[in-house]
């Protein structure tokens, strides 16, 4: 592997809004919010500021950040890769910093989606849904976002024998996790207890998916100061070190006949790397919780398997047996995830580094984790397979 | 000799019985029977080009020369749609294309010019195909008359396994069933007025011309494919004709209705369907005038009875679960938008540029590797090999479900829009919609094929591409 981020870079300061339906406050008023919210955990002044990124779906140059937070004449980046937005906003500011050329660089995500009218998610991009590429004739399938995992989830439960109330279980039970942590977490869109029976016998989205199977859309933004590693107790004694940023994006592989649509190669490609950069052998063991992109309740299952938590075909035993639960073994979506704490699309990424950051300096209140040493993002864009898949791992401590 | 090659037709999957309609309006059923309905998404062309493609079954394409489109509800006022058939149908850029439009004896009409083309030595293989999808008013007597569906004919010069003998044509100038090209719904006068003055005279003496100039009498004829708006009238022309009951009794009145331009062609299908070698089939079509026609089978006949036509499909079918369907189907009463964002306006230069493989469906297969895949790929999906291909039309192959999901959240007419990704013979995947389907018996690992649809209207653009069903 050519170099690698590992302890290069930390962070010492980040913001997030509270997510959900935030009729009443504009996009910028959101980006206010939570960079400000940043600066001051940072201490530090607007005008220490090298460079920024923003991460959005929409939006027109760096000016989307640079216009509400009068950041003038710095070099700001506006990038979006679906939504992975979030995470590939923090590993560009992360590798400008370690390049040397600035001392600290904002990364902020922001999306405001209860604006558009409707539930669900509007897609930018000139592939539709179906995802062919160069699709204005709009000839794909007139999918929406669940559909486009609810066909892995049946394809899951056709290849590993389950009966359709056994993987809707099983399903359920994901989403279950994640509200109870909801409860437990004040910024959380969704923080309402559900009961099993309640996620089971909920309206039907895309078969098998039903309504608790499938993430909120929400509005919000989240922002991270990040600096060199070696300068970081000069902003605060309890920084968080970047051990990986990989980001791994498949090609048509959704094309081939060879691809079992029970797993998501880009999930497991950018695992592997991330591992190898951050030096971890055994997943299960070494990470102490996770924060990943469960858009909907069978692409966290499939997160567990393809990220080695659990082994191929049997994560259903962990999940049932409470392995991801807030006091199992591999805490997974402390916050919720994206299910309760919400899903604005360029902040999700940041927003999964924010719980790892509240969690290891102990901020965490209800559903705080004990001694945390390392954490795991994964921000998914994209359906499978043919997505962009960023895990980042990050550590309380150097080394 | 000139004559018919092939045939195929095409009956929508969805019937809808009478007393249905009947009950809806409160109004008496126009017969036991049951009426075709077009799916959401068939359309004349659509429904045309499935009966082309039964019609062709077994045929090498390239020997196609010419392609006509006949209907009285084509989707556009001006813009060639045969053009369109003739691409999805893989035909190539020296077809003679045409579409006869605006009268019920547009098909026959076409079958007529295309037999002069090949007596003129001008063409050697015309596909005719003839679709209707006429819209009556609800609640009156031509909401139950009416049906849906489409046929389609070769006409060669080579293997003929019907003979054309010969034709005539008569034009009588009247206003019966009219639709003014600004309204929506077909009218008629009193029927009566039409049977009596130009019916009921018309079609027996271009029977009686044509058989005399033949030197036939009516007992000569296997069958006479007599067009009727209804079966009462087809009963009487029959009796008229002084025919026997086996002579003229088949008709797909009362289980599919009065397919308009498609109806005369659709009836020479099933009347060529359990013909035999020698019998000799006059075919009547009035509208404005009639055109008859004289056919004599030959023994290649035979060859075509593996051919999808009237009875295969008299007998596949599904019936509509309600009235209410049928008016959204027919689009007659509006649908509540979901609360989903707009769709990406349609671009004529993207439809242009993909017209192989949205149209024909065309995929590539990698030379290097052998690797199909579809949409065609510049760069393997597998091997990743630059340019190493060759263009493979995919819309005849055979397909399984690999998986499916059922979206209750996107806009269709039809909810729930049933997504398969697919498996083609030969290697590669595509996601498809399924359409035609119960959405209790999509599974995985299921058989499909590929049928030809109309996906949306945008920017005054009908949005053809195919999809999957069942088989049928």
């Amino acid at each position: 592997m050519p170099g690698s981020i590992k302890d290069r870079v930390a962070i010492v300061g980040m913001g997030c809004t509270k997510f959900g339906e935030r009729w009443d406050v504009s996009a910028e008023d959101m980006i206010v919010e939570a960079v400000y919210e940043a600066y001051e955990d940072a201490g530090i002044d607007p005008k220490d500021i090298d460079a920024a990124w923003v991460g959005t779906l929409w939006g027109l140059t760096g000016m989307t950040i640079s216009k509400p937070l009068k950041l003038n004449y710095i070099p700001i980046t506006r990038l979006e890769n679906g939504c992975a937005t979030g995470s590939d906003a923090i590993r560009n500011a992360s590798y400008a910093v370690a390049s040397g050329v600035c001392d600290i660089a904002l990364a902020v995500g922001y999306e405001k989606l209860k604006d558009q009218g409707y539930s669900g998610l509007d897609l930018p991009f000139t592939a539709s849904a179906g995802g062919m590429a160069d699709d204005a004739a709009g000839v794909a399938p007139t999918t929406t976002a669940p559909a486009m995992f609810a066909v892995m989830a049946t394809k899951y439960f056709e290849r590993y024998g389950l009966s359709p109330e056994e993987g809707k279980r099983m399903l359920a039970r994901v989403s279950y996790k994640s509200h109870q942590n909801g409860l437990l977490s004040p910024k959380a869109h969704f923080q309402s207890k559900v009961t099993m029976d309640q996620i089971m016998n909920a309206p039907i989205i895309s078969w098998p998916l039903g309504l608790f199977d499938c993430c909120g859309v929400s509005d919000g933004a989240a922002a991270a100061i990040i600096v060199r590693a070696d300068k970081a107790k000069e902003f605060r004694k309890d920084p968080m070190y970047i051990k990986a940023l990989q980001i791994s994006t498949g090609g048509e592989n959704r094309l081939r006949d060879d691809y079992d649509h029970t797993h998501v190669e880009e999930i497991y490609q950018s695992g592997l790397a991330a591992y190898k950069e951050a030096g971890i052998t055994n997943p299960r063991k070494e990470i102490s919780m996770a924060e990943v992109h469960d858009c909907f309740s069978i692409t966290e299952a499939v997160f567990m398997e393809d990220l080695q938590f659990s082994p191929r075909g049997k994560v259903r035993e962990d999940i049932e047996n409470g392995f991801f639960d807030l006091d199992g073994g591999l805490p997974v979506q402390p916050d919720g995830g994206l299910k309760c704490f919400g899903h604005p699309i360029g902040a999700s990424g940041i927003r999964m580094l924010y719980e790892m950051y509240t969690q290891f300096q102990g901020r965490a209140g209800k559903r705080q984790i004990n001694d945390p040493v390392i954490g795991l993002t994964g921000n998914m864009g994209g359906e499978p397979p043919g997505c962009c898949v960023s895990t980042i791992i990050v550590g309380a401590k150097l080394g | 000799m000139v004559g018919i090659t092939s045939y195929g037709a095409y009956i929508p999957l969805y019937r809808l019985p009478l007393m249905e309609i009947a009950k809806a309006w409160n109004v008496p059923p126009r017969g036991k029977g049951e009426r075709s309905v077009a799916n959401y998404d068939e359309d004349s062309l659509s429904m045309s080009v499935g009966a082309s493609v039964h019609a062709l079954s077994g045929m090498d394409r390239s020997l196609i020369d010419g392609f006509y489109f006949a209907t009285t509800t084509s989707p556009y006022a001006e813009k060639m749609v045969s053009t369109i058939g003739a691409a999805a149908l893989d035909f190539g850029p020296e077809t003679r294309t045409l579409d006869f439009t605006n009268s019920l004896r547009s098909g026959t009409g076409a079958m007529i010019a295309a037999i002069d083309a090949l007596k003129a030595g001008s063409l050697n293989n015309v596909l005719i195909a003839a679709g209707d999808t006429r819209a009556a008013q609800t609640q009156g007597d031509m909401e139950q008359t009416f049906g849906d569906g489409a046929a389609a004919v070769v006409i060669g010069n080579t293997d003929v396994a019907a003979e054309i003998v010969d034709t005539i044509s008569m034009s009588d100038e009247i206003m019966d069933v009219w639709r003014p090209s600004s309204e929506t719904y077909v009218r008629a006068w009193e029927e009566r007025f039409g049977f009596t003055v130009s019916y009921s005279k018309l079609v027996p003496k271009a029977a009686s011309m044509l058989l005399e100039k033949n030197c036939l009498a009516p007992q000569d004829l296997a069958k006479v494919v007599i067009t009727a708006p209804t079966i009462r009238r087809h009963k009487g022309m029959g009796k008229a004709l002084g025919l026997t009951p086996e002579q003229y009794e088949d008709s797909i009145l009362p289980n599919v209705g009065n397919t308009g331009t498609a109806l005369p062609l659709m009836m020479l299908v099933q009347a060529l369907e359990t013909s035999k070698a020698g019998d000799n089939i006059m075919l009547l079509s009035y509208s404005n005038g009639c055109d008859a026609m004289l056919l004599k089978v030959t023994e290649n006949i035979e060859k075509l009875k593996n051919r999808i036509g009237i009875k295969h499909q008299l007998e596949s079918k599904r019936e509509l679960p309600s009235y209410q369907k049928f008016l959204t189907f027919k689009g007659l009463v509006p649908v509540a938008p979901v609360a989903r964002p707009d769709r990406t306006p349609i671009a004529a230069v993207t439809l242009w540029r993909h017209r192989k493989d949205y149209l024909a469906l065309y995929g590539s297969k990698c030379t290097e590797c052998g690797a199909q895949q579809y949409p065609p790929q510049r760069v393997c999906v597998k091997c990743h090999a630059k340019d190493k291909r060759e263009m493979v039309g995919l819309s005849q192959k055979k397909l399984s479900v690999f998986t499916y999901t059922q979206d209750n959240l996107a806009t269709t007419v039809d909810p729930p829009v049933i997504v398969g990704v697919v498996e083609f013979e030969g290697g590669g995947r595509a996601a498809f919609d399924i359409t035609d389907r119960d959405p209790q018996e999509v599974k995985v690992g299921m058989e499909v094929e590929f049928t030809f649809r109309r996906l949306f209207f945008n920017r005054g653009i009908h949005n053809y591409y195919w999809k999957i069903r069942p088989l049928r």
